[in-house]
């Protein structure tokens, strides 16, 4: 905690931020997560559009393996078995949660990245509005259960 | 070379979120739980991310187009609708149950739980619903 963890967290997010200005730069698309992953799913298979979606997922996935093998180094738990902590609840919450997460990014056009990073960074009003409701929302919701119902989740 | 391309953006997002500490959904949760021991590790993430974009899409947009492709796509529309506003809700109440968003949650496959597993396969469910229910269209 404190500042180290507050700097390092402004260096993941300049990855981030560098993952969303390659993207453009290279193939001209916002790196929002929900919607690269829902056309590699769903879409009807297209070799030249799948092939750079698959190897997108690819990469996310390798990133924290990465850092694991490398002693979690840089990464704010500080330790390679703590980059990628364990879920919070079991599979019934975790189903739940799952698709309300597909259906709401789904329906609302975006998520954290999409919304919240490349949408602010273009100072795209529909995402200033839906990246506070999505805030809001789960700060309401995290606020129900830790501190109404007690500790569910 | 687009499918290389796709990797590299998709490593420096995984890092990213490696680094950032997203990948731990108790580090979220703990930043969304503004009335307990509030972490705020996610605004430092969210607010580099931002910045970054934000310089990077000036320099890069000022371009004709994208170095392998024919155009920018970028959303064009500006009008706050239902869909979105109802859109946002349920992810927020789905994040906020959780800790995951999509990008944190599939860049946690390396470390593969049962809870994990069920996230991710009813969050694709998820995304079919929202494409084909007719009472969303």
């Amino acid at each position: 905690m404190g500042w180290t963890a507050n700097i390092q967290g402004l260096i993941g997010g300049g990855f981030i931020g560098l993952s969303a200005v390659f993207l453009m730069a290279t193939l001209g698309r916002i790196a929002g997560i929900s919607g690269i992953l829902a056309d590699l799913f769903l879409d009807k298979p297209n070799r030249d559009e799948l092939g750079w979606r698959l190897m997108f997922l690819l990469g996310l996935v390798s990133g924290p393996i990465l850092l694991m093998l490398f002693g979690g180094v840089g990464n704010v738990a500080g330790s390679s078995q703590d980059v990628i902590g364990v879920p919070s609840g079991g599979v019934p919450l975790m189903l739940v949660a799952g698709l309300l997460v597909g259906v709401g990014t789904g329906v609302g056009s975006g998520c954290t990245s999409g919304h919240g990073v490349c949408g602010l960074a273009r100072l795209s009003r529909r995402s200033l509005v839906a990246t506070l409701v999505f805030l809001l929302t789960a700060m309401v919701v995290v606020f129900l259960t830790r501190h109404v119902i007690g500790g569910a989740a | 070379m687009k499918a290389f391309l796709g990797y590299i953006a998709g490593l420096l997002f995984g890092l990213g979120l490696g680094l950032g500490g997203m990948t731990d959904p108790a580090r979220v949760i703990g930043f969304l739980d503004i009335f307990g021991a509030w972490d705020p590790t996610l605004l430092f993430v969210l607010g580099g991310a931002v910045i970054t974009t934000f310089v990077g899409y000036r320099v890069v947009l000022c371009r004709a187009k994208p170095l392998w492709g024919d155009g920018f796509r970028l959303p064009t529309r500006h009008d706050l609708d239902g869909k979105l506003l109802l859109g946002a809700a349920l992810f927020g109440i789905g994040w906020g149950l959780s800790g995951y968003c999509p990008g944190p949650a599939f860049a946690s496959v390396g470390h593969l739980t049962y809870p994990l597993v069920a996230m991710l396969l009813a969050m694709v469910a998820g995304w079919w619903v929202a494409r084909r229910a007719p009472f969303i269209q």
